[in-house]
């Protein structure tokens, strides 16, 4: 396991087990709060990956790597708050 | 990777840098928040049209949504593998990489054509109904974004060509690769939201 090292190859391999989880989902037709939850935290979890080791904002000054991270946090609760409405 | 640190920065100070030039990442920013914009509108128009949003997305063929994910993410690993060629001054390694990240824009681009074949073959526009119009308009608008990431990836293939690059610097190579990453961010949020979520 001494490829996983870099956290690049980490991240790639994570980010394609966490696509085949949501096309799961899809397949199995999933839906309601809990898929809905499951996915925003999947796709919460991936884009963290790619922010901190793709883009490689984990060294970086504090200030850029809240923003983006603040930018997930904010698009998930957005839409979190979107469904959570329309499922009322 | 820190053999070419700059030794002329304060003693102790910790290693925090920002990959590539600031004004990308203020680009990134004022595009990211162009999506997140778009990403609100369409979650807050499915809030009013559940029944038909959840209908129409059944349409979309989540098999090459998921499989356009795999090339974005396929893509961007090539790139993070380019820049740290770059800073371990293994330079045919870094054309490599930048060209196998290209390609992968490539096959998205191949991928969504015929995936958008297939609809408009259907009849389906922009004027069909509000899903269709968030979804032909949403995907294309990212669309646009993997062509101009291509764009930058050409541009930085031909200057890694040129030897440009290396551990002395790698600054215009990281700003490219930041916006590539960038793309690939916000399909990552854009595959389960329109394909999946409902």
């Amino acid at each position: 396991m001494h490829a996983l090292k870099n956290p690049a190859h980490r991240a790639w391999l994570i980010l394609i087990i966490a696509t085949g989880i949501t096309w799961y989902l899809g397949e199995v037709s999933a839906a309601g709060t809990l898929a809905i939850v499951s996915m925003l935290a999947i796709a919460f979890v991936k884009g963290r990956l790619v922010i901190l080791d793709f883009m490689e904002l984990r060294e970086a000054p504090r200030l850029w790597r809240a923003l983006l991270e603040g930018w997930l946090i904010l698009v998930s609760s957005l839409i979190l708050l979107a469904y959570w409405i329309s499922l009322r | 990777m820190t053999t070419a640190t700059n030794t002329l920065a304060p003693v102790g100070a910790p290693d925090k840098r920002l990959p590539g030039d600031l004004a990308i990442w203020f680009f990134i920013l004022a595009e990211m928040l162009a999506f997140a914009v778009f990403f609100s509108a369409y979650a807050f128009a499915r809030a009013r049209h559940v029944e038909e949003f959840n209908l129409y997305q059944q349409t979309l063929d989540r098999n090459l949504g998921a499989l356009n994910t795999v090339l974005l993410i396929t893509g961007s690993w090539f790139v993070v593998l380019a820049v740290q060629a770059a800073h371990h001054d293994n330079r045919p390694a870094i054309s490599r990489y930048i060209l196998l990240g290209w390609l992968c824009g490539a096959g998205f681009l191949v991928v969504k054509v015929f995936e958008y074949a297939a609809k408009f073959g259907a009849g389906i526009s922009m004027s069909t109904n509000t899903f269709y119009m968030f979804y032909i308009s949403l995907t294309f608008f990212h669309f646009m974004h993997v062509i101009l990431g291509m764009v930058i990836l050409a541009i930085l293939w031909f200057q890694a060509r040129k030897d440009v690059y290396g551990s002395h610097d790698a600054h215009g190579l990281e700003s490219g690769a930041a916006y590539w990453h960038m793309v690939d961010l916000l399909w990552i949020v854009l595959f389960p939201l329109v394909y999946v979520m409902r």
